[in-house]
């Protein structure tokens, strides 16, 4: 953002034709257009977002019983939050799962990006939109629909996955995912890494298409191995990419909801013993389903001061590893 | 041992074979390595895809039988049929008269369509303003705009709700849209986008007395049409599914849209899968053709909004 230190100057004022014409291209434009043209988003962000926020920030702070009644508790929310189990369950769930999505699925995603970009022959190179297309496929499928997809190909005995892992390794066919609380969360990662994976590829995909082939080459020659190769230059040059898609995970992750109540609909997206909780399906419940407005609220509080929390220190993470 | 490991096991093995055949040449064996791993991961993706066109077509007494579908001497009608779709499409009562699933299809078009419009025109029109303007508050409006895509939406529908209820908004479709039309994720991308438009197109557009708005329309917006293809398919997908808002703000039968109808086949009462699947093999169309035609331009949209990033 250079030269708009005379940004103020009076001789903005001035009529347009006074002004010299571009004998300096000018950067920026002043006047009453860009306000004009941010009018529609901060209007309808205002009525729709700020609005809102400023209501279930206030709304933390009350225990409500549906809209009407509300009663001023102070920090009380939070002290239940911090004492019920099943919160601790929620937290627990949504944390895991974000952590599955960043070192789990994302790393899978990278693989297949950089399988599919160190194609050479002609062949592979006319085959990798084909492959793009059909990993990024299950996104045409809306997450209710994947979810409750997913709870019949999961079945015991007859699910397709359950029979082709008893196929291959001799094991599965009689797991019940959904009804297990030691399996709720892998069926949930299962379905997650299908629905998502092809759709991060397509951002590292582009991403390395960007990166300079003559360093890697230059790498090698100089006697680099091809995980060197790869530490050492091709993620580097791709770093804004991982960093951009490891906040939109994380973000992604924290507001995990319909998959879930979809996939677990037996037991209102639950799952038994509270397994597949998600603090988005908690939050749900607390405030739409009982009423309290408040309590959802204030986990509502705890999703986004988590978000924040797990953006800054990737964002610090990441600044880290560039002055490394 | 099964035929399928010994056919993984096979394939694999080839792997071997074709390095030892040529170690200093190994490019071939590389390539067939990568060929394969791809080819199962794609067979693992799109075999959901296969057992939902055979489920959707299937009978619900063979639901279970087969797989994917009955060998080729069960084909009958008893097996498979349009049954589901039948159900599907049969028309249920309503306090307004029968509504039929074309009604929830229309619906969701309509609302897909005029969200995908709404939000492709706010955003590229304050991602604009945010790249190539300067102005009092700009740092203070991308602040906001950063902290507010971290904000679970579901934390606002109580109070948005209560809002709509005072309006008497409830139930009605212009309410529901104008929710959604704005997102500070898709001014963002936008914004990024748009930063690589030269500033010297924008200037000559001034001197030849284009508008502000005319330079935006005619001028920028042409050159971030890949951003465009990728947005309006993003805003598609996710207003096509949507589930969590219309099910809460839509209520009359006649004004629901597809994926709602669709969800009411399973529930803790009953479950009609195979009505539930036939609903979402439908569902899946429309967003399939809209990517099988912008697919190119979607690619390189994704890659100009985020290795900007």
């Amino acid at each position: 953002m250079q030269g708009v230190v005379e940004l103020e100057s009076p001789a903005e004022a001035a009529p347009e034709k006074l002004r010299r014409p571009a004998a300096r291209p000018r950067r920026f434009h002043k006047g009453k257009a860009p306000y004009v043209f941010l009018l529609p988003y901060v209007l309808l962000t205002s009525v729709f977002f700020v609005y809102p926020f400023l209501r279930a920030v206030a709304l933390a702070f009350y225990q409500t019983n549906g809209p009407r009644s509300q009663v001023f508790v102070g920090f009380e929310n939070f002290v239940f939050l911090f004492h019920d189990s099943r919160f601790h369950s929620a937290l627990g769930n949504t944390v895991t799962y974000t952590l599955c999505s960043i070192f789990l699925q994302l790393p899978l995603a990278l693989g297949l990006a950089m399988l599919l970009n160190s194609g050479t022959s002609k062949l592979e190179l006319r085959l990798k939109g084909f492959f793009r297309l059909i990993l990024f496929s299950p996104n045409l499928v809306g997450p209710i629909f994947v979810g409750v997809m997913f709870s019949v190909l999961l079945t015991p005995r007859y699910g397709l996955l359950n029979r082709t892992l008893q196929a291959l390794v001799g094991w599965g066919l009689e797991q019940s995912w959904v009804d297990d609380p030691k399996l709720v969360m892998p069926a949930l990662v299962l379905v997650s890494l299908w629905l998502y994976v092809g759709f991060n590829m397509v951002y590292f995909l582009a991403a390395l298409q960007s990166v300079d082939k003559e360093l890697e080459q230059a790498a090698r020659i100089d006697g680099a191995n091809a995980w060197q190769v790869f530490w050492n230059v091709t993620l580097p040059s791709i770093r804004h990419v991982v960093i951009f898609v490891v906040i939109l995970s994380t973000v992604g992750s924290f507001n995990l909801f319909e998959l879930p109540l979809a996939l677990l609909s037996s037991s209102n997206g639950f799952g038994p013993d509270d397994s597949g909780v998600t603090l988005i399906t908690y939050l749900n419940e607390v405030a739409y389903r009982s009423g309290d407005l408040g309590l959802g609220s204030a986990v509502g509080w705890v999703v986004a001061i988590s978000i924040m929390v797990f953006s800054f220190v990737q964002f610090r993470v990441a600044r880290v590893a560039e002055n490394e | 041992m099964n035929g399928l490991q010994i056919t993984l096991l096979v394939l694999f093995g080839i792997f071997p074979l074709l390095y030892l055949r040529s170690p200093k040449q190994p490019r071939l064996a590389w390539s067939y390595l990568r060929g394969l791993v791809l080819t199962l991961v794609s067979i693992a993706v799109l075999s959901p895809f296969v057992w939902l066109v055979a489920a959707a077509f299937k009978d619900s007494s063979v639901m279970n039988e087969y797989t994917f579908f009955p060998p080729l001497e069960k084909w009958s009608t008893e097996t498979l049929n349009l049954k589901n779709f039948r159900r599907l499409f049969a028309g249920e009562m309503s306090v307004k008269g029968m509504v039929y699933y074309w009604q929830y299809l229309l619906n969701s078009t309509m609302y897909t369509t005029v969200s995908t419009v709404l939000q492709l025109f706010f955003s590229s029109l304050s991602g604009y303003a945010l790249s190539k303007y300067d102005f009092r508050g700009k740092r203070a409006l991308m602040a906001f705009m950063i902290g507010s895509t971290m904000i679970p939406g579901v934390l606002l529908l109580a109070p948005v709700y209560k809002m709509f209820v005072d309006f008497a908004l409830i139930d009605s479709v212009p309410g529901l849209l104008l929710t959604g039309a704005v997102s500070a994720y898709g001014i963002f991308l936008f914004r990024q986008a748009i930063l690589s438009v030269p500033n010297e197109i924008i200037d000559a557009g001034r001197i030849d007395g284009c508008s502000e708005f005319g330079i935006y329309l005619r001028l920028v917006m042409p050159l971030v049409k890949p951003m465009s293809a990728a947005f309006c398919m993003f805003v598609f997908l996710a207003q096509w599914n949507a589930f969590f808002a219309p099910n809460i703000f839509l209520q009359s039968q006649n004004n629901l849209t597809a994926p709602i109808v669709i969800r009411t086949y399973i529930s803790i009462y009953q479950s009609e899968y195979g009505v539930f699947l036939a609903g979402t093999l439908l569902a899946i169309i429309p967003p399939a053709i809209l990517f099988f035609a912008l697919q190119k331009e979607f690619v390189s949209g994704l890659s100009s909004g985020a290795v900007k990033g």
